[in-house]
């Protein structure tokens, strides 16, 4: 399988949200909007491409027995790295992330992808694999934000784009979240029978 | 009165799965049926109050006192994922019953956000503890309370899906479409709670 493949197969055959179903709590706890959603698909995205890098290079090493508290170790120690890199440089979106960075760890997208790819495959697909799931899994944040901002406030990505009496509010909070999510998936399934 | 309106507010009003959004893999997955929902909502009780007053534990006298608090989320998935080990290798012991009951679950724990997330929230005191100082107690109470919400949501959600395997569903939205919705019904219902803290905390006199 070629790097191209690895990275479309994470996009589109594997995205994460619509097709695999991982990694919910962030999807639905951090997309009240598309930018909001962009940032955190993004995080996850940095974290997922160095944990899936690292774990294929000390894949060997590490025996069989210990390997999940292994890379749980090299999970967290990247998302404390990020942490403090998102708190310096953009604390605006560190603020309204909030609590799902540190929750970055427990992300079974992470770790889903350190398992069944990064320990089977050498270094350079992995970074490629990483980069494909984590495009796969912003796309999906960014429509999620997107969907919900504009249908709870008629702006997207901050621009009004309809009047804001004509949003409804419910899609910002959280019972929204849930709904749009389930219309999109039903959408994605309608898609691949077509 | 505060610790009542602590278990009231995190049980209804922020509702730990249907508002705060944490603890939607077993939520979503293991919501199938009632009773396999009962047995995750009671693993993730026990362990969330174990792992809640552990983490604080070493929060305040190894992170801080080190001046270490940058190891936070390293330190606290570790002694989650061991302590979820160490709880069922006890059980397995003292209470074989209980294990039967909780076997399969409790693996899954660790990779329960909520589990992390409270205990993140409770050791750096940002949750609404009502105007008390965050301690150990209230935290437990907090963490305790999180949980039965948790147990809440899941069988609320469980015996809707029995009965929703029973009718006809459109062809695309099978599945997790179908059950997404639902849970978002679910959550605007427990929207009908929100004020409910602050109409008790004037009704306490807090």
């Amino acid at each position: 399988m070629n790097n191209f493949k690895i990275l479309m197969n994470g996009i589109i055959k594997e995205n994460p949200t619509f097709v695999l179903l991982l990694g919910m709590c962030p999807t639905l706890g951090t997309t009240s909007s598309a930018i909001n959603g962009m940032g955190m698909g993004l995080a996850t995205m940095a974290v997922l491409i160095c944990s899936n890098f690292l774990i294929s290079c000390i894949k060997n090493i590490v025996p069989d027995m210990v390997r999940i508290p292994a890379y749980v170790v090299v999970i967290a120690s990247l998302v404390t790295i990020l942490q403090m890199v998102m708190q310096a440089f953009v604390p605006a979106l560190y603020a309204t992330l909030g609590l799902f960075i540190p929750l970055i760890v427990v992300n079974c997208i992470i770790l889903g992808r350190a398992e069944a790819f990064a320990a089977k495959n050498g270094p350079v697909a992995s970074i490629f694999d990483g980069l494909g799931i984590g495009i796969g899994f912003t796309l999906a944040l960014t429509l999620l934000g997107g969907v919900r901002e504009f249908l709870g406030t008629g702006k997207l990505f901050d621009i009004a784009i309809m009047p804001e009496e004509y949003g409804m509010l419910i899609f910002v909070l959280a019972p929204g979240a849930f709904i749009a999510l389930g219309f999109l998936i039903a959408i994605v399934n309608k898609l691949k029978k077509a | 009165m505060e610790y009542i309106l602590i278990f009231i507010t995190a049980i209804f009003v922020n509702n730990i799965v249907l508002s705060q959004f944490l603890g939607i893999c077993p939520f979503l997955g293991v919501s199938k049926k009632v009773e396999t929902a009962t047995g995750m909502g009671a693993a993730v009780a026990f362990v969330l109050v174990i792992a809640t007053i552990v983490t604080y534990l070493v929060q305040k006298f190894v992170l801080e006192a080190f001046g270490l608090e940058y190891l936070q989320t390293i330190a606290f998935i570790l002694i989650i994922a061991a302590l979820v080990q160490m709880v069922e290798i006890i059980l397995k012991k003292v209470s074989p019953a209980l294990y039967q009951a909780l076997g399969v679950f409790l693996p899954l724990i660790t990779t329960n956000c909520c589990i992390l997330g409270v205990a993140i929230l409770v050791a750096n005191g940002t949750y609404n503890a009502q105007g008390l100082e965050p301690s150990l107690l209230t935290g437990v109470v907090f963490a305790f309370a999180t949980a039965l919400g948790f147990a809440l949501a899941m069988i609320l959600f469980a015996g809707i899906r029995e009965q929703l395997s029973l009718v006809n569903i459109p062809k695309g939205m099978e599945g997790m479409a179908i059950a997404l919705v639902t849970a978002g019904l679910l959550a605007m219902a427990f929207m009908g709670f929100s004020g409910v803290d602050k109409g008790l905390a004037n009704l306490f006199g807090i």
